[in-house]
Order: structure tokens, then C-alpha cells, then sequence
């Protein structure tokens, strides 16, 4: 405990601190998981102020939306390591559990990237007084208990409006992510392009109507409309404030992460970090707790994609090879209970390949790709999946626990 | 637009009424009525739309409070579904679209006025319901049981001159007792979003209304029957 954010805590943090890293430690050990949760759990119980005295003095980053929040809290922890080490709560574990574990873990750091769950940012935001906070996208997202869109777009506006100190980098193409950003002074736009506009066709605003054409949105009523983005996507490569465009060389697949690339730099830009010396690094996330990795199983190359709403199956599609696909559905607590959103997901792209299914909610799945005109065959488990395709690539698309259950065969793969 | 021979089926305010793969229930009804040969129109009408009056059947889906107090205007602004319903139309609402038929509901704490298309009202319950619907639905419109989601914070009160559209045996539905309503060809229903695909006995009795037909062919129901039988035994133990 001599390291220097830990040097100036009040003894009850030090101890809830050493504690916490401990738990972390056994719980993995123990082969219970990650660690990134129950480590954090304890320290909270022993000091509810840890993550206040463990973000102290820290150069924080806060990533936020609905999806892309992993992924881009890693690519941008990766920018943002040009200037020194950086403590990043990696295995997505993003409520304030996990920020504390994150943190005890990593010991002094002068920077964090944190990735944090959309409806603790404001409570987040209180406990450590980041610098930047990325706002990425707001969308449909396990109803059942999640609140709804409108709702939690004003819950982060009253939480930036009461902090204008904050450098917020927030996504210009969501009306519901602008919505929430103008209650700041001090925002830096980007634009990492909308697949998913089913969220956004009533103004958060006044509750018009929102028209769309080609890149650009407006409310047809009150002065909401797409502000001009400082950061953008063209080709493979991002665009800058200054008008220079830097070639993104990614290991992980997708015109969505090239805008979550995109991101990662604006954030990094907020620290000082210049975009030519924050590009090579990108390419170093190769996959994200699980995310994108790619495995040998029997001479099947199975590359592993997590896709959890709507918008994020959008995206999936558009990064998967034309090769056999098995779609895997559960609907446990972690997933939402309600499978009603695979009516809200187009899966037509799958014609014309080799479509299995499985997980708890199959039968849902075949009901829907039924009605999508995808043929698909049922299989019982992963193993069946995987011999049923012939040798080469196999793309696995699979909700929350339905792709933890495909990770933990994979033997946890990362 | 529309031809004489095609079945129509308009979906009212996607933009609106569209929060939980309510697209379903019109993609499934145009899938079970072309595969009987039916040929199947389908429109969706924004809420800056004029609504055609003259469809086979209407769509409501479910939306949050904003929405729906907005379409509740608009669609009284618009008079069009209440001359398709004059004309013997059929209407199928699920969740906030079913509220909206009725004379009055709540949205943002406030009572708005309804559509009046159906004898009934809602308020706000003591708490949310959220989970699986499932009853044994009115003997008269022979079907087989409910099964369904649900998640809302309505309670809905019903007049006499509407029935249940079922007796609840998991979940709460209307205030725990009944589920949805129907009079004429007009039904609704707590169970939300694509409801049609856990009962497509109960597409098949709105394709029935939109036709005149007593009877149509069979089809297929492998996967939708597992489903079923899946999900009644989920609630079962549970």
C-alpha cells in the first residue's frame, strides 16, 4: 500500500481497499468468475465512499450508452495509454461495484477509463468527478426492467446539466444522445453513424415528429436538430477536428467500431492525446471479454459476436462473413425476460447461409425466423452447433448469458 | 392503394406505437394469410399520415406515455379509424393501443380521452405488471388459452357492453381477474408486442373477421406449438 492514490486515503479506505482486492483475487481462484464485482461489493460494505477516495486524483474518462460501451472503453483506454498507465474496468463490469474493484486493482494510475452503466451515470459521475464523459447511444434495451428510452435520456441531461464542468464527447447522430449533451457547455460532437432509428422518431424534446435525410436529422418543431459532428468516419479511417483523416488499422470486425475508434480518439484528444499517436494503438484490442474472439474448435474457426438489443443485432449483421451462423437466445435475468424484441430485429441478411439455433428461448427464435423466411435448424448444444457445420468459419451470434454460456465452453475464452 | 381483392392491413403509427416488436403481429398476419392464398396488402401509417378508412384490418401497438397520449390526439384529429370501424373493420390493439380504445387512460400522470371505440377505462394500478399473461379465453371465440407478456402500469375497468378477452390464470391483465376485451371485431389485449406469435389461433380468428370465413386451411404450427407448450410450462412452475 504504498502507491499514490491509495498514499492519502483515510485508513477505513485503505483496508476496504486491500480488502477488496483480495475478494477479487479468492473469487477467481475459486473459479467464480471474473472477480470484478464481488471485490467491489466488499469494499463498498467496509467504505461506502471507496470509489470517491480511489478516483481521487485520477484523470477519469467515463463511456456510456446502451451499446458499444465495452469495446470502446477499451479502445479508448489503449488511446488514452499514450500518456501513462490507465486503470479500465475491463471485464464489463460497469456499475459501481466494478469501478471500485477496477480501481483497487489497478493501484495508482494517473489515468481511468471507465466504462459505466447507463442508468448509473449520474451516480457515477458524483463518486468521481471525471474529466470526460462519452455519451454513445441510447436505445431499446431489456424493457422489462430497464427504463424506458425517454426517461433515461433526461436523467443524463440533469446530471450533465448539474456538472458543466465536464468535457462531455457525445454522439451527434442520436437525437436522444444530443437531447441529453446540449444541457452541457462543453461538448465535442461526433459521428459515428445510426444503424438503429426505431428509438428516435419523436422528438425527446417537445414530442414532434424527427425527419431524417441521408446523415442529417431535425425535429420538424423545436430548434433540436444534428449538430455539426468534429469527429467523423469516412472509409476505414477517422476524421479529425483539424480536417486530417487517419487510417484505422482494427483486429476487431465492423463499420460500427470504426466509430467507436472514432470515439476512442475524440476521448483521448480531451487528455491531450494527439490522434497520430493514438492510431497505432487501436489495434491492439484483438477481442473484449469474449467479444470478437476467435477460436479453433474440430477445424472450426468460431468467432464469437454479443449481440443484446435490437441495434446491437443490426451491427452483428453487418460484421458477420457469409459462413454457417448459430444464433443462441436466452432470457434470464441478465437478458431481460422478455424475448418480444426479436420482432424488432430484421434477420433477413441470414438468408442464404446455414442457420442453426439454441439457447433457453430457441422456440422464440424459430418463430421469428419463420416468419423472416430464414430457414434454421434447432441443435440442443454448442457442441451439436459446432459439428454440424462443415470445417472453416463459424460466426456465433448470442444474448447476454446465452453468449456467457458459449464463453464458459470456450473455456472463458477472452 | 388499395385493391379490391387483398386483404389490408394497416399498422397506425409505427412511430408512435412500436416499443416491443409490435411489427410482428402484422408481419405474422400477411404471412398466415398468403400462405392460405389470400393475396395481403400492408401499410404503415405515420402519425403526420392521413389514416386510410377503408382497410380489412388495424394494428395498435404498444408505446410510452408520450407517444400514445399523442397518438391518442392525433388519431381523434384524424376520424379515419373510427369510419373503418363504422364500416365493420377489424381493430387489434395490444397494451397502450388497447388503452387507447377505451374512453380514458393515463399517460404522465394525467387522464387523456380515449378513442371511445370500446366500453372501457384505465387508470394507474398500485404497481407495475410485468411477466407472463396467460388465460383461458372467452368460450364463445373458441381459442385455445393466452399466453403472453405483459408490462404496464395500467389497470383497466370494463363496461358492459365489452367482454373479457379472458380469464387470467398467470399475470395480471386488466386488474388480475380479466384480460383484454373484445365487442364486435374489435379486440385488445394486455399482452404486448408481437402477441400473435404465441396465438396464432388468434391471428387466424382476426383473419376469419377480416374475410367472412368460418373456416381457413390449417397450417403449420410446429414451432408456434412448441413455443406454446414451452412457455405454459415455464409459468407453471413458476
Amino acid at each position: 500500500m504504498t502507491d499514490g492514490n491509495t498514499a492519502k486515503m483515510p485508513l477505513r479506505a485503505k483496508v476496504a481497499s486491500s480488502v477488496s482486492r483480495t475478494a477479487a483475487a479468492l473469487s477467481r481462484a475459486a473459479g467464480r468468475g471474473d472477480g470484478s464485482v464481488i471485490g467491489g461489493w466488499i469494499g463498498l460494505k467496509i467504505d461506502p465512499d471507496l470509489l470517491a477516495h480511489l478516483a481521487n486524483g485520477r484523470a477519469i474518462a467515463l463511456v456510456s450508452g446502451t451499446n458499444g460501451k465495452t469495446t470502446t472503453t477499451r479502445l479508448t483506454a489503449a488511446a488514452v495509454g499514450v500518456l501513462g498507465n490507465v486503470a479500465t474496468n475491463s471485464f464489463g463490469a460497469n456499475m459501481p461495484t466494478g469501478h471500485t474493484s477496477a480501481l483497487a486493482k489497478a493501484g495508482h494510475t494517473p489515468y481511468a477509463v471507465l466504462e459505466v452503466d447507463e442508468h448509473y451515470l449520474a451516480q457515477v459521475i458524483a463518486a468521481t468527478t471525471p474529466r470526460v464523459v462519452a455519451l454513445l447511444n441510447l436505445s431499446r434495451d431489456q424493457l422489462d426492467r430497464a427504463k424506458e428510452v425517454a426517461m433515461m435520456a433526461d436523467l443524463w441531461r440533469t446530471a450533465l446539466a448539474n456538472h458543466p464542468d465536464i468535457l462531455v464527447v457525445a454522439n451527434a447522430d442520436d437525437p436522444m444522445v444530443v437531447y441529453a449533451a446540449v444541457a452541457s457547455p462543453r461538448v465535442t460532437w461526433f459521428s459515428a453513424g445510426q444503424r438503429w432509428h426505431d428509438d428516435s422518431w419523436v422528438c425527446p424534446q417537445c414530442g414532434a415528429p424527427i425527419e431524417r435525410q441521408a446523415d442529417q436529422w431535425w425535429c420538424v418543431n423545436c430548434p433540436l436538430r444534428r449538430p455539426m459532428p468534429q469527429w467523423t468516419v469516412e472509409d476505414d479511417g477517422v476524421i479529425d477536428p483539424r480536417g486530417a483523416w487517419h487510417k484505422v488499422n482494427l483486429q476487431i470486425p465492423g463499420k460500427v467500431n470504426v466509430g467507436n475508434a472514432a470515439t476512442a480518439l475524440a476521448v483521448a484528444a480531451q487528455f491531450g492525446v494527439r490522434p497520430t499517436d493514438a492510431v497505432g494503438r487501436l489495434s491492439t484490442v484483438t477481442s473484449v471479454a469474449g467479444r470478437y474472439a476467435q477460436v479453433m474448435r474440430d477445424g472450426r474457426n468460431i468467432r464469437l459476436l454479443l449481440a443484446k438489443n435490437p441495434a446491437s443485432w443490426l451491427e452483428a449483421f453487418d460484421m458477420v462473413d457469409h459462413a454457417p451462423t448459430l444464433l443462441s437466445i436466452n432470457a434470464r435475468d441478465p437478458d431481460g425476460l422478455d424475448t418480444s424484441w426479436l420482432f424488432d430485429v430484421d434477420f433477413s441478411p441470414l438468408r442464404g447461409r446455414q442457420v442453426l439455433i439454441t439457447g433457453d428461448r430457441a422456440y422464440d427464435l424459430a418463430v421469428r425466423l419463420e416468419v423472416n423466411d430464414v430457414p434454421f435448424r434447432h441443435v440442443l448444444s454448442f457442441d451439436e452447433a459446432v459439428t454440424s457445420v462443415p470445417p472453416g468459419r463459424l460466426e456465433v451470434i448470442a444474448n447476454y448469458t446465452a453468449f456467457q454460456d458459449i464463453r464458459a465452453e470456450l473455456d472463458r475464452v477472452n | 392503394m388499395s385493391t379490391d381483392s387483398a386483404i389490408s392491413i394497416v399498422w397506425i403509427y409505427p412511430d408512435l406505437l412500436s416499443t416491443y416488436g409490435d411489427r410482428g403481429n402484422m408481419l405474422i398476419l400477411a404471412r398466415r394469410a398468403a400462405l392460405r392464398g389470400f393475396p395481403v396488402q400492408t401499410i404503415e401509417v405515420r402519425s403526420d399520415q392521413r389514416l386510410p378508412s377503408t382497410a380489412d384490418i388495424y394494428l395498435l401497438g404498444g408505446g410510452e406515455d408520450g407517444p400514445q397520449a399523442l397518438a391518442a390526439q392525433r388519431l381523434l384529429a384524424d376520424g379515419g379509424l373510427h369510419r373503418a370501424v363504422a364500416q365493420g373493420s377489424v381493430v387489434f390493439a395490444v397494451c397502450a393501443g388497447y388503452q387507447l380504445l377505451g374512453g380514458s387512460f393515463f399517460a404522465k400522470g394525467a387522464k387523456c380521452g380515449g378513442l371511445n371505440l370500446l366500453d372501457l377505462n384505465s387508470d394507474r394500478g398500485p404497481s407495475r405488471a410485468v411477466g407472463e399473461l396467460g388465460g383461458t379465453i372467452d368460450p364463445r371465440l373458441g381459442l385455445p388459452p393466452l399466453t403472453g407478456f405483459e408490462n404496464h402500469g395500467g389497470r383497466t375497468h370494463l363496461g358492459p357492453s365489452v367482454a373479457p378477452l379472458a380469464r387470467v390464470t398467470t399475470g395480471i391483465g386488466n386488474d388480475g381477474s380479466t384480460e383484454g376485451a373484445w365487442r364486435g371485431k374489435l379486440l385488445g389485449t394486455y399482452s404486448h408486442g408481437p402477441a400473435l406469435a404465441r396465438n396464432p389461433a388468434l391471428a387466424d380468428l382476426l383473419l376469419r373477421w377480416a374475410t367472412g370465413m368460418d373456416v381457413l386451411a390449417p397450417l403449420d404450427d410446429t414451432w408456434s406449438d412448441r413455443l406454446r407448450a414451452e412457455r405454459t410450462a415455464a409459468t407453471a412452475v413458476s
